[in-house]
């Protein structure tokens, strides 16, 4: 049993200088059998195997991640959380991760800066303005808070937003939805990370997989750069590299990789205590509790896993971030970088078991998948332990590319995800 | 970012040009005989390399020709450029 974290433990600890702090996860050596193991350390694989351990007792299990936990894009997103999507399908995930979400800092005992500050979602022109009037709609009757708002709202909500009907794509309006806001992203790989260890789950870092092993149609172990593990259940949660593993296995996905990139801001003092994103100039920015301001860009339309983008991605993100924000036009950014997102030609999850037996695959979450973490190890737990989806991610199968039986969100949700 | 050969153009940005994705993808010459699976192999199904790479680009903001590409998505280093219908230089 782990030490509970608390004012009192933060008092006992300051006497010995917050030396003899417990390590929240041990560094064990692989065993040669485990029950599961799960490929990737980021979010979604240390809650996948949190949930594992938890919902369905399954104990002997690991986590086998190349480099170190949340060093992937669980610790290069832009941290936010929202469910306003517009399909019954992505709702019913999006909004059952946000109720995780919700509780999650008191589920860990691992505070992960949970903060519904609202994340607000602009309209530039008419059509902008009709979908999502529509999205709003279909939110609402998916019990999903959201509403619309017009122009001096917009203003009311967000002060430092230039709504001059004269700019080249000025404010028309704008969506609202109160439960959203952001999270601490490395707390959250970190606070999975000491809950799974708790319960028993190795956690192995610098430990690359090589190959699967297949006996036939199911899977019997993986090779890794720690020597051979035997499993007859694998779940990959590897984002980027989701294709370069299922290749291992002799699969193909619908998946293409691409760069995203974010940026930070030197720290100022607060001045935006939201989220707003903007899809049709592609310009997202929010305030970090260091004083960063986080702006997110898009991603290159090239393959590469290079883990950097192209600059003008950047460029165009900074024009329009200037034009609605003329006060940050002296910032100066601290740092850029990148992250190799895996898209599905509709923008979609794949939550699903695979034609091999024992291999399931959670990817395609492209530029939009830390909102979902605790939903979707929590499903893929699911998926996991009773070899069937479970019924939230039902139509997220990866034999929807076949039947036509898509998820569409490009453009359907409130902003490029 | 990195520079780009066009094979019409010369050396140029690449915020010049637009991708076009995996190359050498046959459009099925039966599509009425096809089965779901083979549709879904066609139209979503992508080998997404990392290491040397077989690609579609075209010069959108110049020329708008298309042409091949043999790029390593690892580093982005692109190692030769070919013409749509020639065979690629490097297997």
């Amino acid at each position: 049993m782990k030490n509970k974290y608390s004012i009192f433990s933060l008092i006992k600890n300051a006497f010995s200088y917050h030396e003899n702090w417990e390590k929240a996860w041990k560094d064990p050596t692989p065993k040669k059998e485990y029950d599961a193991i799960i490929i990737g350390g980021g979010g979604h694989g240390l809650a996948t195997a949190y949930y594992l351990a938890k919902k369905h007792n399954m104990k002997n299990i690991a986590v086998v991640e190349k480099g170190w936990i949340g060093g992937g894009n669980t610790g290069r997103n832009t941290t936010i959380i929202r469910s306003n999507y517009l399909w019954d399908a992505s709702a019913g995930l999006y909004d059952h991760a946000l109720k995780i979400w919700e509780g999650l800092s008191q589920e860990l005992n691992y505070n992960v800066m949970f903060s519904q500050r609202g994340v607000m979602n602009l309209a530039h022109n008419l059509q902008d303005v009709r979908d999502l009037k529509r999205r709003t709609h279909a939110n609402r009757l998916n019990g999903i808070d959201a509403v619309y708002i017009n122009t001096e709202q917009v203003k009311k909500f967000c002060p430092i937003i230039n709504t001059s009907p004269d700019i080249r794509y000025p404010v028309l309006g704008g969506t609202l939805q109160r439960r959203a806001g952001t999270a601490r992203h490395d707390a959250v790989a970190w606070g999975y990370a000491r809950g799974a260890d708790e319960m028993g789950v190795d956690i192995i870092q610098n430990c690359e997989v090589k190959a699967i092993k297949r006996n036939g149609d199911s899977v019997e172990g993986i090779e890794t750069t720690k020597g051979y593990i035997k499993t007859n259940k694998i779940g990959v949660v590897a984002a980027g590299h989701s294709s370069v593993i299922a290749n291992m296995a002799g699969l193909k996905l619908p998946l293409e990789s691409k760069p995203l990139q974010a940026l930070v801001s030197e720290p100022v003092k607060p001045i935006i205590d939201t989220v707003v994103m903007s899809n049709a100039v592609h310009a997202y920015v929010s305030q970090s509790d260091k004083g960063e301001l986080v702006i997110g860009a898009g991603t290159d339309d090239y393959v590469s896993y290079s883990q950097k983008g192209s600059h003008d991605i950047v460029e165009g993100t900074l024009n329009a971030i200037l034009e609605l924000y003329p006060i940050f036009s002296r910032m100066r950014m601290l740092r850029q970088w990148g992250g190799i997102v895996d898209i599905c030609p509709d923008a979609s999850p794949i939550i699903s078991k695979t034609s091999i037996k024992g291999l399931y695959f959670n990817c395609g979450w492209g530029t939009g998948g830390f909102k979902a973490t605790p939903g979707s190890g929590d499903l893929f737990a699911h998926t996991i332990a009773n070899d069937e989806p479970h019924k939230l991610n039902a139509a997220f199968n990866i034999n929807r590319f076949v039947s036509g039986d898509l998820v569409d969100e490009h453009g359907a949700a409130a902003v490029a995800h | 970012m990195f520079i780009i050969n066009c094979p019409f153009c010369g050396e140029r940005e690449q915020s010049e040009f637009k991708a076009g994705g995996e190359a050498h993808i046959v459009r099925p010459k039966q599509p009425t005989e096809l089965s779901d699976d083979q549709w879904a192999e066609y139209l979503f199904m992508r080998k997404n390399i990392k290491g040397v790479q077989l690609e579609r680009w075209n010069h959108a903001h110049g020329c708008r020709k298309w042409f091949n590409m043999v790029r390593d998505t690892s580093n982005d280093e692109i190692k030769a450029v070919y013409k749509m219908g020639e065979k690629p230089p490097i297997e």
